[in-house]
């Protein structure tokens, strides 16, 4: 990271323009969210006729009714268990293919390999009539399993790509000595390749997690037990239940967003790794 | 360095041409059985749960059929006719164009303007591109309900401001007018700290020296951007624009929590249109019908894409 350009002149008419334009934007992005944190803590009436500023009188108890009322702990806990479905799912069958596309010549190597990652390009709108259907003939319908296992799929292409580009930086002598000293495929897979990839490992969990954790049309079709609801469907319902006490809604809002944030500042650097490598593709 | 696999002839191998090389040598039977264990769940999940759906998409899209039972009402391209003669239907084509051109327009230039601004190394630079990036992060079901609390009309932050005009505050989200406009300027501010961590990674990926050698020879801050940078962001700018309409155009969760489309169907989108007519009323073929005709957007517009505009990446 290091300089593109140095200014040192005491007064840059190009400096006060950067900075009233950072801070223009700054306050666009800021003051929604603001505003829904500090809304939770108001009254609704106060809501009313002090939207931007500090409450007056801090109402904890928006945010102690729905930490108390095991509704939320529920959405939660459903979005957690998808989420985890779909990740640990995806590390394992993406991570097999990647390694197989990365390190085994074979027929057809090159062909499978496009048509699986065709899976970037399709809209996953047009199937997901049909995949109602096909997970309510598998059994699926109102399952956990029946949104991961779509999730899964959709999210093979990229993280087979992601996988595999790693992978292949593996020097192949390593791979060749471990064979010629007896060594099987798999076992050099499961204690050479998985250990060493762990930071792109971590990385395409945590996109699929981020991805999975914030779905809402998948999980809008095959789920319709309120009990199985993962956050993004619970939080509308709940919107649709308490539809103008805004104080309660935007409490809950800040509530199940917060997972989300601590998550993206926990795995910060995870998520813009994949994000520039998925992007600049090899 | 020779690699055996690699030269030996692919597929037709047998153990025995092996065992003249090294002893031990990597033998087929290995490769053979990393294949069928390996390969086969990928390829299965992707094909039962990606490529069938859409091919069933196609053929449902032939029936008059509301997803019990098995379909047995074939009316050939009714359901395409129907779908076209809609209005609705090209009121979100539009919307789907207005999301295209308001993210080329104003997002991209934007993200990229912040960018360079903040590729340099400054105080607070790396804790504004955090703050840029954080709508990307949020659940677009979370960033619509936040902004439909920004628009309403009794509570929100636009009619506070309204009142303190002395104004009669409007309802943005709930008039044919404005509904989309309100859209609009949500997901410029959900996308664009997408595009700038983008093009972020891709200025720090940029040789110094070429710059430096450029300001040497006398070519000032803004020709050096003009003749240098921006050239050398191209790719990832073709990137951004893919992703950009590929996004427009399968936009859904965000229009949800704040319009669901409406009012008059009004702030639509392809999806949303797909979600109100064909899954929420099970109209399966009606509905397949949408989604082919997205698919075929969607796909059409990538390849051509690529091969005009990305042919060397």
């Amino acid at each position: 990271m290091n300089k593109v350009e140095t200014f040192r002149a005491p007064f840059d008419p190009a400096v006060l323009f950067k900075t009233v334009f950072l801070a223009i934007v700054a306050i666009f992005v800021l003051v929604p969210l603001l505003a829904t944190l500090l809304g939770g803590f108001k009254s609704l009436g106060e809501l009313r006729v002090n939207p931007f500023g500090l409450p007056q009188h801090w109402a904890w108890q928006n945010y102690a009714d729905i930490l108390f009322s095991g509704r939320y702990w529920q959405l939660l806990r459903n979005s957690l268990i998808i989420s985890t479905l779909t990740v640990v799912l995806t590390l394992i069958v993406a991570s097999m293919a990647a390694f197989t596309f990365a390190h085994v010549r074979f027929y057809g190597s090159s062909m499978l390999l496009s048509y699986l990652t065709l899976g970037l390009l399709f809209p996953a709108a047009t199937a997901v009539l049909p995949l109602f259907i096909k997970v309510r003939d598998l059994g699926l319908l109102d399952t956990y399993f029946g949104v991961a296992l779509p999730q899964v799929a959709f999210s093979l292409a990229m993280s087979v790509l992601l996988l595999r580009r790693f992978f292949k930086d593996i020097p192949y002598e390593l791979l060749e000595a471990a064979l010629v000293d007896g060594c099987s495929y798999i076992k050099f897979f499961r204690y050479v390749t998985l250990p060493l990839s762990r930071p792109i490992l971590a990385t395409v969990g945590t996109i699929t997690f981020v991805n999975s954790w914030n779905a809402y049309l998948l999980p809008l079709v095959m789920l319709n037990t309120d009990a199985l609801y993962p956050w993004p469907l619970g939080i509308m319902v709940y919107q649709g239940e308490y539809s103008s006490e805004w104080h309660l809604i935007l409490a809950f809002i800040t509530l199940t967003i917060l997972p989300t944030i601590i998550l993206f500042l926990l795995a910060q650097k995870h998520i813009v790794a994949g994000l520039t490598s998925g992007a600049v593709k090899g | 360095m020779a690699r055996p696999i690699a030269s030996s002839p692919a597929m037709g191998v047998s153990p025995a041409s092996l065992s003249t090389r090294a002893v031990g040598g990597p033998s087929w039977d290995g490769r053979f059985t990393v294949l069928i264990l390996f390969l086969p769940p990928a390829l299965l999940l992707f094909t039962l749960f990606v490529v069938l759906p859409i091919g069933e998409a196609a053929w449902y899209s032939g029936f008059n059929w509301n997803g019990f039972g098995r379909p047995t009402h074939w009316i050939g391209f009714d359901n395409y006719r129907f779908v076209l003669e809609t209005r609705a239907f090209w009121l979100a084509l539009r919307n789907n164009g207005l999301i295209i051109a308001v993210s080329l327009c104003v997002q991209l230039p934007l993200a990229l303007t912040l960018a360079l601004m903040l590729a340099e190394r400054f105080r607070g630079a790396v804790a504004l591109r955090m703050l840029f990036f954080m709508p990307y992060i949020l659940a677009e079901i979370a960033t619509g309900l936040i902004f439909s609390f920004v628009y309403d009309g009794d509570y929100g932050l636009v009619a506070s401001i309204w009142r303190s005009f002395g104004a009669e505050p409007p309802h943005l989200l709930a008039s044919t007018d404005t509904a989309m406009l309100a859209v609009l300027i949500v997901i410029v501010w959900k996308y664009f700290g997408f595009h700038m961590m983008l093009f972020i990674a891709a200025l720090q990926s940029i040789d110094k020296s070429l710059i430096e050698a450029a300001r040497i020879d006398g070519a000032t801050r803004s020709q050096s951007l003009r003749h240098i940078v921006i050239p050398l962001l191209y790719p990832t700018i073709r990137l951004s624009v893919f992703f950009a309409i590929v996004g427009s155009l399968q936009l859904f969760d965000l229009v949800m929590p704040l319009t669901r489309g409406g009012p008059a169907d009004s702030s639509n989108t392809m999806v949303s249109f797909l979600y109100n007519n064909g899954i929420s009323r099970m109209r399966v073929g009606y509905g397949s019908a949408i989604g082919v005709i997205l698919f075929v957007i969607c796909v059409t517009f990538a390849f051509t894409y690529k091969r005009w505009f990305m042919r060397d990446e």
